[in-house]
């Protein structure tokens, strides 16, 4: 029935060619940024702002966003909040991605992870929030999490949450295997030798191939291999940081050391229950999540500071959110009163309450916070471990100015390296190559 | 020397390929509606095709209808919304369009042809962002509209309807209808409409399963949770797993995603015989 035989054939290929065509220049040819003013204000436009009142769109996943909008609402009775969960990770930077280029459409304030932040910042989607003086915030902040915020010379969010890292482990696994917690990374990987040899089932950790986790491991060894100037980026995934983590990675992936079970998948968490998985690197953020999603490991769990590679205290951040002012914003002095609020006054209370990690150097400092003891983790004072980490972190980090496009053909490159239990190098030059193309074909002066 | 290909043949490598297949279908379902009888719990600890130590079938669903005050049941109305206005008018706008080229003879008849079959072979995906930009200019992106005015165009549809017409609607029957002082609409509505049932039957289930499983349209389209249909919904309470905070509802997730092919299923089943005879008809010269 939909058989087309000889010339006809050749001609309707022609025209549904020409087609494709049209529909592509239509594609290319979107509306002009139409742009904001340069979201003109000062610091003493805030409080009169706050004062005035009027309605802001703020889109979010964060959890703890219901309570907090309620309290700022309660503070603010002229202030609306519209709060919409337009979607989580890529979906939520699709739709502001879209919005942005649409001219409107977007929300007034919107989550933005650290490592997206540049992708916005820097074509100037977002307000340079230095004009409201929140470059006066600085020292309430820890110094990695400030770094997170800016981007170029401004700055474009107060930091909501931070995620040192720390490594989480199964007490009772390695009790089992009369093991104690390595300190460093060789005994690290000794360590899952002997749980592999003693256990075949069970693995020291696990990994599948996860961008953001092998970005902190570069960043905790010490790597730079994204720098981002302006137009100029360089990239390097050769460099003595990456090499350093590739020379412990490599062991555990080439000898099939660890579990390659995906990260945030239903095996994920029953893996973290039943003592599949023996300890985890994770930001400080991971104590909710087990005590949420992870019933079964109660009592077992417990967290210690990341190996290193000399036995020094080093590690990184993983993970972490802003709040940013969009440029298209019809009132950004309101929005940017509401993002100083959330994550330098009151806010930071409810986010703390539904088990987030503070960047707040106060917050961090608080002995209530610090010496709390959980039950989950058999009354470990583990926010002591996790505060300390926070003061730990290296630094000198960037993220690429396209990080979002890199972890998502991230998979198709350093990927491979963990399906066929190979040295990780080749994944990472596959992964350089293909930035530095698509870096130059997006404008940028790659090398 | 050739066997007749009319003569019933058994061929074993056929029917070990067939339980394959079969097996790759069947076993997600299984699957599935096996995990919607489970606690979270037990789909962390359970084998995937093996039941759990709890039968929560029923308060799963209870759960998933009451979740966050019940926005699965909104979803639901709003997928229903999005089809039948969607997809029956899809099938309406295709019917009428397929009848008039097929039957009609008018000038730009050929470039019309021509536009379809282009429209045919692009993508919707890659037609999602320029639709936004051009929705978003009009201030009719995070409304129903968005959805459902992109739902109203299947060139596919068309083209099924324009080929199907050809045969099915006979000139001389028409012919006969204008002698008798039937007038082009009545003919269309009394006459054509039931010749091209079957045709219909077959387009509107493409139409009713495209709108049903639309996902990326609505995903750039819609800001406001309120609006999703159920495919984008379910896929955020999934997306609630990761990260910080995270909170896992795997169990609504599953039951969720079985509720939302039932209705698939029935539309399956209750068509299916039309569609059958819809997809051999103009095959053989009578």
């Amino acid at each position: 029935m939909l058989i087309i035989s000889g010339r006809r054939a050749r001609r309707r290929i022609a025209l549904v060619a020409a087609a494709l065509t049209a529909a592509s220049v239509l594609a290319g040819c979107g509306s002009d940024d139409a742009g904001g003013s340069g979201g003109a204000g000062t610091a003493a436009d805030l409080d009169a702002a706050l004062e005035e009142g009027g309605t802001i769109t703020y889109w979010t996943w964060t959890p703890s966003a219901e309570a907090q909008v309620a309290a700022f609402e309660d503070q603010y009775p002229n202030v609306e909040v519209k709060l919409v969960n337009a979607g989580t990770g890529n979906d939520h930077y699709t739709k502001l991605q879209n919005a942005i280029k649409a001219g409107s459409g977007g929300p007034d304030v919107a989550q933005v992870e650290y490592k997206a932040l540049p992708q916005f910042a820097l074509p100037g989607d977002l307000i340079d929030l230095r004009q409201y003086g929140f470059d006066e915030f600085e020292a309430d902040y820890t110094p990695s999490t400030w770094a997170s915020v800016q981007a170029g010379e401004g700055l474009y969010g107060l930091p909501q949450d931070s995620g040192p890292m720390a490594l989480f482990y199964n007490q009772e696994v390695f009790d089992e295997h009369k093991l104690e917690v390595p300190k460093t990374w060789d005994g690290y990987v000794e360590a899952a030798r002997t749980i592999k040899k003693e256990n075949p089932s069970q693995c020291i950790t696990n990994d599948s191939g996860d961008p953001g986790f092998t970005t902190s491991m570069i960043w905790q060894a010490g790597g730079t291999p994204f720098q981002a100037d302006g137009e100029k980026v360089t990239i390097d995934l050769q460099d003595e940081g990456t090499q350093k983590w590739t020379g412990v990675w490599n062991q555990l992936i080439e000898d099939e050391l660890v579990c390659t079970i995906p990260g945030w998948t239903e095996e994920w968490y029953k893996a973290l229950g039943d003592g599949t998985i023996a300890s985890i690197g994770l930001g400080a953020w991971a104590p909710g999540v087990f005590e949420q999603s992870v019933p079964d490991g109660a009592g077992k769990w417990r967290a210690a500071p990341m190996p290193t590679y000399d036995g020094q205290p080093a590690t990184a951040e993983n993970g972490g959110s802003t709040q940013s002012v969009l440029e298209q914003s019809k009132n950004p002095a309101l929005a940017a009163a509401f993002v100083r609020w959330l994550n330098h006054e009151e806010g930071v209370e409810p986010f703390l309450e539904s088990g987030g990690f503070p960047a707040t150097v106060a917050d961090l400092e608080d002995p209530a916070f610090v010496d709390k003891k959980l039950d989950y983790f058999g009354g470990q004072q583990v926010n002591q471990v996790l505060t300390d980490a926070a003061t730990q972190v290296v630094e000198g980090w960037q993220y690429l100015p396209y990080q979002l496009y890199a972890d998502t053909i991230y998979g198709d490159t350093v990927g491979k390296s963990y399906q066929t239990h190979t040295a990780l190098e080749g994944g990472l030059t596959a992964w350089q190559e293909a930035l530095v193309k698509y870096g130059n074909e997006q404008g940028f002066s790659v090398n | 020397m050739s066997t007749s290909p009319l003569a019933p043949r058994r061929s074993p490598m056929l029917t070990v390929l067939m339980a394959l297949f079969l097996l790759y279908t069947l076993v997600p379902l299984a699957w599935l509606v096996l995990s919607a009888t489970k606690t979270q719990d037990d789909l962390f600890s359970s084998p995937g095709l093996w039941v759990g130590d709890e039968f929560a079938f029923f308060s799963n669903i209870r759960d998933t209808l009451t979740y966050r005050d019940g926005i699965f049941l909104r979803w639901l109305a709003n997928t229903l919304l999005y089809v039948v206005v969607g997809a029956g008018g899809a099938t309406l706008l295709a019917t009428a369009a397929g009848y008039g080229l097929a039957k009609y003879r008018f000038p730009g008849r050929r470039t019309v042809f021509a536009v379809i079959i282009g429209a045919v072979a692009v993508p919707g995906t890659a037609l999602a962002v320029p639709t936004f930009l051009m929705f978003s200019n009009m201030g009719l992106t995070n409304t129903v509209w968005a959805i459902i005015i992109p739902s109203l165009i299947s060139p596919f549809g068309l083209y099924l309807m324009w080929v199907y017409a050809a045969d099915a609607v006979p000139d001389e029957l028409l012919e006969a209808a204008r002698i008798d002082g039937a007038g082009e609409i009545r003919i269309f509505f009394t006459v054509t409409l039931r010749l091209l049932a079957p045709g219909i039957v077959t387009v509107l289930l493409f139409t009713v399963v495209s709108t049903w499983n639309n996902y990326f349209l609505p995903l750039i389209m819609l800001s406001e949770p309120k609006l999703y249909p159920l495919t984008v919904g379910l896929t955020q309470w999934s997306a609630q797993a990761t990260g910080a905070n995270a909170q896992p509802v795997y169990n609504l997730v599953v039951t969720g995603s079985l509720l939302t092919i039932v209705p698939l299923v029935i539309a399956f089943i209750l068509l299916q015989r039309f569609w059958q005879s819809g997809l051999s008809a103009g095959s053989v010269k009578q």
